[in-house]
């Protein structure tokens, strides 16, 4: 490797793609190195399935051949733009880490070292891990779409990379933004939920409008409906540059980078001098007097259980990264909601996608909670070290999850059940197998770690993670399947009782 | 009178035996310093009487009970404290003490008396409502110092309790658990500061690879080592070196 001048900004970029790198192998392998060859053959595999997946969707349409004409600018305009805002809550999410995350900071921050340097080269790698997540996602298709259609769609490569400039300069200004309103006590959530909703506001609202106006769940149904397509400006139109570029305009494709780029030297200019005051005065507020909690007049009688479980609680809606985490998850009901609504009184037909909906959201939002009351223990041993049996605080704990996922789905089961009471009952005994079947695994599998590492929970075990997506999925597909009324339904069932019994059998084996 | 803790052949292995064949008796209401060298094997032991791991072999008992037959019945006279304060960042200290209190099933409003007066002699009064988020190392470990009192355990077992505290703190740490010994509790304490053990352990115990070296007051201490007057940091490091010698040996 070419050797830097200490403290230059190819010398910290260096030392930032090493961590970068580090990590990435650690949470592919899991800290095992032999694993390696494993991982890049299961990489191989997964990318050579996305890719076919990728043939199927676009196939059709390149065969037919692909013109620039209004509504195709309009779909690829539609389809970049819900990209895009995915990829400015990431980025958001990756700037609040910046601010409030200590690792490296105390370090650099206390050396002679230019800290603006640092900060613009993480400014920049925030940009590079947008769009790098961005262009594994979008990847197979442009690849295929340069296959089936020419490879002039290779130019859209250069879009996400403007995409991801963009969204990182966005970010980086609407975080000091929240920083010097609402200062660095309050950044953090408010960042974390402005992330949450821009991440989830317009596929949400795409997806309203779906439902709304063509009776159907698919936002690509929408953005090709003619009702939008006629609202749009004509194939003329600037609106429509960046998607000329991912076509493979060159002229385009040279505007719309060149801006991306230049909007992200700006920020780095602007903000990355600025970037080291606000990390200190965010780290200001760890050792901060802590938050006055509104406080009762005594100690409330409870068992053992119930005090375990009213902990659980007050942690779950104490705990900012979860909120946010959270919020997310909740917002994406909100088209079932809207759905139900719509649909109000219907036994069959559009209701019954409510069923696996629902199902699934259980399910993944079971595991998250569960992963945070068992394996996120802040004090293990105290509980450990209290008169009560392990199996007893592992079912307090239980209870906990349980019971807030009982509380989060009621209202859209009970209207659900006013509706059509058949498919409330599937879908309630759905949710409840859903939500059982993530929070077993998470027993399976806990291992001690820091609440804060929630958003890192899949590192430490992908089997577990796997498992807990397999299940709600296959208990998703029962349900939908039993409420459609199919004995289908069984064999989808048995796959699902089969991935846990699988799972239970790979359960590491705890030793003391 | 029965003892508080008796450990009879107490093995635990890792990589290696942490703890090797360790008996070890203490009676009841006596101040206990146990002593070792970084890896001796203390914390292990404390860790297997307060349940926290199972040995390999050996028996614990806790004032007359198995702790290893009856855990729970065990845990009940038991509070642990380690030099990590286990304490809830997003809990207040009253939230906290009435969660631990739940935790050992103690009647609400007796739990509540003790929480106050505790919350009040350990100087946390102005922070009883607010987030244990932001606390100091001194501040956490009093949090959970008081945690591990509010249940009135009869066996108080302290892991490197003053690791990390300032003056203030450590004094007020160690007045709390002399007054505790002089209320009937027994209080078992591993710490590196030799002066502590040598001021406040009625009887100190040297551990040195996982086994049980030496055993008693600090003047039967003195005499098994043959140094009249020397200080208890003397004693212990000679004690050490004779141990290693005839491991080496061995």
């Amino acid at each position: 490797m070419i050797a830097a001048r200490p403290a230059t900004l190819a010398w910290f970029a260096r030392h930032e793609i090493a961590l970068v790198w580090r990590d990435w192998l650690s949470m592919m392998t899991a800290g095992k190195r032999r694993r390696e060859p494993l991982v890049a053959l299961a990489v191989l595999v997964i990318v050579g399935l996305v890719h076919l997946l990728a043939y199927a969707v676009v196939a059709p349409a390149a065969q037919a051949g692909i013109a620039p004409d209004k509504a195709t600018l309009a779909l690829v305009t539609g389809s970049a733009f819900l990209s895009w805002t995915l990829m400015l809550s990431q980025a958001m999410e990756s700037v609040t880490r910046a601010f409030y995350a200590r690792a490296d900071l105390d370090l650099i921050l206390s050396s002679p070292a230019s800290a603006r340097r640092l900060f613009a080269i993480r400014i920049g790698a925030i940009a590079l891990s947008t769009t790098a997540l961005a262009t594994l996602l979008a990847g197979p298709f442009v690849n295929m779409l340069a296959v089936l259609d020419g490879p002039r769609w290779l130019a859209a490569y250069g879009v996400l990379a403007a995409m991801g400039a963009v969204s990182a300069a966005l970010a980086v200004a609407l975080c000091v933004g929240l920083f010097r309103t609402l200062g660095p006590k309050r950044t953090r959530l408010a960042a974390q939920i402005a992330a949450a909703v821009v991440g989830a506001g317009f596929v949400i609202g795409i997806q309203a409008a779906a439902i709304l106006y063509t009776g159907s769940f698919s936002r690509l149904s929408f953005l090709r409906s003619e009702a939008f397509v006629a609202l749009m400006p004509d194939a003329a139109s600037l609106l429509w540059g960046p998607a000329r570029a991912a076509m493979g305009d060159l002229g385009a494709l040279a505007a719309v980078l060149g801006g991306g780029l230049a909007l992200l030297l700006a920020a780095i200019v602007v903000f990355s001098a600025r970037f080291g005051e606000h990390v200190v005065a965010a780290s200001g507020v760890a050792f901060d007097a802590g938050r006055r909690q509104r406080h009762r007049a005594g100690f409330r009688q409870a068992s053992t259980r119930r005090a375990l479980r009213r902990k659980e609680w007050m942690l779950l809606a104490r705990d900012p990264w979860l909120v946010s985490q959270t919020l997310m998850q909740i917002l994406y009901l909100l088209p079932p909601a809207l759905l139900l609504w719509r649909y109000y009184g219907e036994e069959t037909g559009m209701l019954l996608i409510l069923v696996p909906v629902l199902v699934m959201a259980a399910g993944q939002l079971a595991g998250g909670l569960a992963w945070l009351a068992v394996s996120g223990e802040d004090a293990p041993d105290l509980v450990a070290s209290a008169p009560i049996a392990a199996r007893a605080i592992i079912r307090a704990k239980v209870e906990a999850v349980l019971a807030a996922i009982a509380v989060i789905v009621a209202p859209l089961l009970l209207a659900l059940a006013f509706a059509t009471p058949r498919l409330a009952a599937v879908a309630a005994l759905g949710i409840a197998l859903s939500a059982s079947s993530a929070t077993l695994v998470q027993i399976w599998f806990r291992a001690q770690a820091k609440r804060s590492s929630f958003r890192r929970r899949q590192v430490s075990s992908r089997m577990a993670t796997l498992s807990e997506a397999f299940s709600s999925i296959l208990w998703a597909g029962t349900a939908g399947l039993a409420a459609a009324g199919t004995w289908f339904a069984a064999f989808t069932a048995a796959a699902a009782l089969l991935v846990l019994a699988a799972t239970w059998a790979i359960r590491p084996r705890k030793a003391d | 009178m029965t003892p508080a803790l008796e450990l009879a052949g107490l093995t635990k292995c890792f990589d290696r035996p942490a703890v090797d064949q360790l008996d070890l008796s203490i009676r009841a209401g006596e101040f206990h310093a146990l002593l070792g060298p970084n890896g001796a094997g203390k914390t292990t032991t404390l860790r297997m009487v307060a349940g926290l791991l199972k040995p390999d072999a050996g028996a614990i008992r806790v004032f007359g009970i198995d702790a290893l037959s009856e855990p729970v019945e065990a845990k009940r006279v038991i509070a642990w404290v380690s030099d990590e304060p286990m304490i809830y960042d997003k809990l207040t200290p009253f939230e906290y003490l009435e969660f631990v209190a739940g935790l050992w099933s103690i009647d609400a409003a007796t739990a509540e008396v003790r929480a106050r007066s505790l919350i009040d002699w350990l100087g946390l009064g102005p922070n009883a409502h607010e987030r244990c988020q932001g606390f100091s190392k001194g501040m956490r470990q009093k949090v959970a110092l008081a945690g591990a009192l509010v249940h009135e355990p009869r066996l108080i077992i302290l892991d490197e309790p003053l690791t990390g505290l300032d003056a203030g703190s450590a004094r007020l740490v160690k007045d709390v658990l002399v007054e505790r010994v002089r209320d009937g509790a027994t209080v078992i304490m591993t710490t590196h500061i030799l002066e502590v053990a040598e001021r406040m352990a009625e009887r100190i115990g040297v551990i040195s690879n996982g086994r049980l070296i030496a055993e008693g007051t600090l003047e039967e201490l003195r005499k098994r080592a043959g140094k009249g007057d020397h200080s208890l940091e003397d004693i212990f490091l000679d004690l050490v070196a004779e141990e290693a010698q005839e491991s080496d040996a061995a």
